[in-house]
């Protein structure tokens, strides 16, 4: 249980407005391009038209001469410096600006550096470059085809084959399938799309040729591992290299890896010695920028003629792109996708995915999700609901039936995984509740008497998130522990650094009420500080909702360690031992006396003035926190849909969502957090999607064509929860912003199919849009 | 490159002029000739409403209008919204509703809901949503942006009131 604190004090679950807020709207944030340096230059980028082919020649004379430009750098200047390929973060490499070929459409093939956005852009036009089409590929499914043109002449492998990975027991799996009187297949397509934050990605580096230290501001969602990347590959000594994360318009996965525009400005800056500014347009950013997902998966599910399930094979072909830039740090080719068994009791399991290169944005990122987990949340939830329907059983009492139970926790997953905490059938109940399930199918049942198509889907997710524990999970090696430092004033006020970087999560509110928890100094007198190299501990960045599992976790530690010398201090303030006293929010009180105590803010101010012999002088203290597991959220959604026949469109009627992330720090910003991880679940199931043509022509490059959901397209989220401490985080807390866009498009997928089964649909895949499913009730007869 | 032209505009209140190429565009002018950074660009195809300001009393997208047409015109923008240090009840509302995350579509948003109420200054849930429909927020899921509208409205009708 976690002692509630008062308003004022303002610690873990109270709705306390956010302290960023003020500057947001005022129009005072700091984003990446509000950085304006003196003598500042801009960057812009030269992209192929051509999806694949050979570079015959660059001609940047035209280009140079027009009066403005200061440089122009293509594959071979960066060749020179060992610069034209860069590593990725899993084991491969991709060009930063194109020697030899090119491999997708808007891939970087020369940087141009002007006076002004305006000339670059114009001198960017400017640059001639010959090209020579080569045959693309497009259709992972065709990668290893042996007519197949091979895309990557760099690798001695010459296969676009790029890996093969399985986990789980194949034989025993094959057993069950044998023996299974019932089976269920279904094969879903976690589509192509991007993250597409608000905010673009870009940077301004500036080298300072006197001091020899290079300011990279950057959209980085991990700053300090940015600086170490940046050393290796660059050379350049880390002491040199500061990376500022100033506030960040969202990042959602996509500000996670290194792009070519970051290291070519970085490149420009280091040649011309000037601050070189460089922001991607939308465009860019959804042509050549972080893609997500691309999984082509197949679940079959084996099971007894009770619907007990006992066994999931999963076999998945997974499109990487041009190259392997999935930006991931587990040891495994396909991040944490083998927590597919999801929810459920499985005895057995088998999971293998095949990676394949294409003519396509190269990437893999996680959106909004640890890596990989959207997807596997997705496959299960379909492929349960697939067995439902088979069976002819409710969705809902068929998941109850093989819920993974309260009393097996901790659960080892026959994939390896040990689940921390959970009450599946709970949060079910609950939603089931409030949505008003029985009632809800009766009104189904009528409506398909009259011909009406209503649909109700279920999701009962379960996340893994705050990576991660060191023997899964590192980034060049570096281990993926997340960092604390707090430094308490001689009034009683505090700063906190930490390695994490909020871009929108609103950790300057949520950080200081753990530390207000924890210490008792209200959150109103703790400033929280991230992104800045040079200021805060090591750490490895915000994704996959690791900072409350995480830098959370080490905030507490540190505060932690803060208690325990203002304890010291206080038994001198009070001439007592420390056994004598007992610690109340804020204070320190003699055992049996509680008059006699000292405040948190008598004994800092005591820290710097009256310190006991033998005690160092200062309050303040770090903490890097390694998790020794991951934390693993849960919930259910159920969505209900009704659909028009006549123009397939699907309106979301209701949308429940009841999520257990353990103890909340704080009920506001985890209800903001799930409304906008639900809104982009609406927009995977139904909008987005990165889609190339026969040439390898991009078809979702900008916002014309790849939709996002309007406050008018968005439904009203009715949310609720339930509470399943992890018992491993310090204050039993699992992290909460991914659960939403994990757990939903199940849902919104699930409630479609419900709505059409009777008439034998089984799956659509994603993104759901009218068009589709107008064709299918054409198809169906139901509409002319 | 074009003859520069002088655009004289009145901001926030304050008259304000530079000298921009024909083909500058508003939001560029607004931010780095004028210095007002608050005006987001977040698209390059006119969706996504971060570069809302409000001219001469209508929302515009400023990334969709040459500086040299808002010439003569009255401009406002997120960084006018504070009157005599007072937040302006919709910035209020945006911070007790907790309609913002990661703040880039914020002013955005803020303007759009400007011009909504100058129009409407009642409007129904539907109203707003259709009100905010050109600007995209990834983070909020709009739900919170609408609550927020709402409180600026009863604050307003507070106001009155008194």
């Amino acid at each position: 249980m976690i002692t509630k604190t008062t308003p004022e004090v303002g610690g873990m679950g109270h709705p306390i407005k956010r302290k960023e807020d003020a500057r947001f709207i005022q129009g005072k944030g700091n984003y990446v391009d509000d950085v304006h340096l003196p003598g500042m230059v801009y960057g812009h980028m030269v992209r192929s038209p051509y999806a694949h082919a050979r570079l015959k020649s660059i001609n940047t004379e035209k280009a140079k001469k027009l009066p403005g430009v200061l440089a122009i750098i293509t594959g071979e200047d960066l060749a020179k410096a060992n610069l034209a390929w860069m590593p990725t973060l899993f084991f491969d490499k991709q060009m930063v600006l194109a020697t030899g070929k090119v491999l997708f459409q808007s891939q970087e093939v020369a940087f141009v550096v002007a006076e002004d956005q305006y000339t670059a852009a114009d001198a960017a036009e400017l640059v001639e470059v010959e090209y020579e089409e080569l045959p693309v590929l497009v259709d992972p499914y065709k990668a290893t085809d042996p007519d197949a043109p091979i895309l990557r002449e760099d690798r001695e492998e010459k296969s676009n084959h790029i890996f093969h990975w399985e986990v789980g027991d194949r034989a025993a799996t094959e057993k069950d399938f044998q023996n299974a009187p019932v089976k269920a297949t279904v094969h879903a397509i976690s589509q192509r799309c991007h993250p597409a934050p608000l905010e673009t990605c870009g940077c301004v580096a500036d080298y300072n040729k006197a001091t020899e230290k290079l300011t990279i501001y950057l959209t980085s969602q991990a700053p300090h591992a940015h600086r170490t990347l940046f050393s290796i590959v660059g050379g350049i000594p880390e002491q040199n290299i500061r990376v500022v994360s100033p506030d960040i318009g969202g990042g959602f996965g996509n500000k996670v890896p290194i792009y070519p525009g970051y290291v070519c400005a970085v490149v420009a800056s280091l040649t011309l010695g000037v601050p070189v500014k460089w922001i991607e347009t939308r465009s860019e950013n959804l042509q050549s920028t972080g893609f997500a997902r691309d999984y082509h998966m197949t679940a079959e599910i084996a099971a007894d003629q009770n619907g007990k399930v006992k066994a999931l094979r999963v076999k998945t072909l997974a499109d990487h792109g041009a190259f392997n830039a999935a930006a991931q740090p587990t040891k495994f080719p396909a991040g944490l996708f083998s927590v597919c068994t999801g929810s459920y009791d499985f005895a057995n399991s088998f999971c293998e995915v095949d990676g394949v290169y294409t003519n396509k944005a190269p990437g893999g990122i996680a959106y909004r999700c640890s890596f990989r987990i959207t997807e596997a949340a997705y496959l299960i939830e379909r492929a349960i609901d697939v067995l439902a329907a088979q069976l002819k059983m409710d969705p809902a009492e068929f998941r109850r039936k093989n819920f993974i139970q309260p009393d097996q926790f901790p659960y080892k997953t026959p994939l390896g995984w040990t689940y921390d905490s959970g009450n599946y059938e709970g949060a079910m109940n609950k939603a089931l509740e409030m949505v008003g399930y029985k009632e809800l199918r009766k009104e189904q049942g009528e409506k398909r008497k009259k011909g009406e198509l209503m649909g109700i889907g279920i999701s009962s997710f379960t996340e893994a998130v705050g990576a991660g524990p060191a023997h899964t999970f590192d980034i060049a090696g570096i281990k993926m522990f997340d960092s604390a430092e707090i430094r308490v004033h001689p009034t009683g006020k505090a700063i906190c650094r930490m390695g994490t970087k909020s871009q929108g999560q609103g950790h300057e509110t949520t950080y200081a009420q753990i530390v207000a928890q924890e210490l008792g100094i209200p959150a109103s007198d703790v400033i929280i500080e991230e992104g800045d190299t040079d200021t805060a501990p090591y750490g490895l960045g915000t994704y996959a909702s690791r900072s409350t599992p995480t830098s959370g976790a080490a905030t507490a530690m540190a505060a932690r360690k803060i208690r325990d010398k203002a304890k010291k201090i206080a038994a001198h303030l009070l001439e007592c031992s420390e056994e004598d006293l007992e610690w109340e929010t804020g204070k320190f009180f003699v055992k049996g006396a509680p008059s006699k105590s000292k405040t948190i803010q008598e004994i800092a101010f005591a820290a710097y003035t009256n310190i006991p012999e033998g005690l160092e002088a200062g309050l303040e203290a770090v903490n890097y926190y390694d998790p020794p597991n991951l934390t693993f959220p849960f919930g259910t959604y159920i969505c209900v849909t009704d659909i028009d026949k006549g123009t397939g469109e699907i309106k979301v009627r209701r949308f429940v969502a009841v999520d257990d992330c353990g103890n909340v720090i704080n009920p506001m910003i985890v209800e903001g957090q799930i409304h906008g991880g639900l809104t982009e679940g609406l927009a995977i199931a139904f909008m987005q999607l990165i889609d190339y043509d026969e040439n390898g022509n991009v078809q979702g490059g900008t916002f014309m064509d790849y939709l996002i959901p309007t406050a008018v397209e968005t439904p009203h989220w009715e949310t609720g929860s339930t509470c399943t401490p992890s018992p491993h985080h310090p204050f039993g807390a699992k992290g909460v912003g991914e659960s939403p866009n994990v757990g939903s498009p199940a849902a919104f997928v699930n409630s479609v199919v419900d709505a059409l089964s009777h008439l034998g649909v089984k799956h659509i895949d994603m993104p759901i849009t009218p068009w589709k499913v107008w064709n299918i009730l054409k198809e169906k007869g139901v509409v002319n | 490159m074009a003859k520069k032209q002088t655009v004289h505009v009145k901001l926030n209140g304050r008259e304000r002029e530079a000298n921009v190429e024909p083909r500058t565009l508003l939001v560029h002018f607004i931010r780095d000739h004028l210095g007002l950074t608050g005006t987001h660009v977040g698209c390059d195809t006119s969706n996504c409403g971060a570069c809302t300001v409000v001219l001469d009393g209508k929302n515009i997208k400023s990334c969709t209008m040459f500086a040299v047409q808002a010439d003569g015109g009255e401009l406002l923008t997120v960084e006018g919204l504070i009157q005599g240090g007072q937040w302006h009840p919709l910035q209020d509302g945006f911070k007790q509703e907790h309609g913002l995350q990661c703040g880039f579509c914020t002013p955005g948003m803020l303007m759009s809901s400007y011009a909504l109420l100058q129009r409407n200054p009642e409007p129904t849930e539907e109203e707003i949503r259709w009100g905010i429909s050109g600007n995209l927020c990834r983070c909020t899921g709009y739900q919170n942006i609408v609550k927020a509208v709402q409180f600026a409205v009863g604050k307003a009708a507070a106001g009155a009131a008194k």
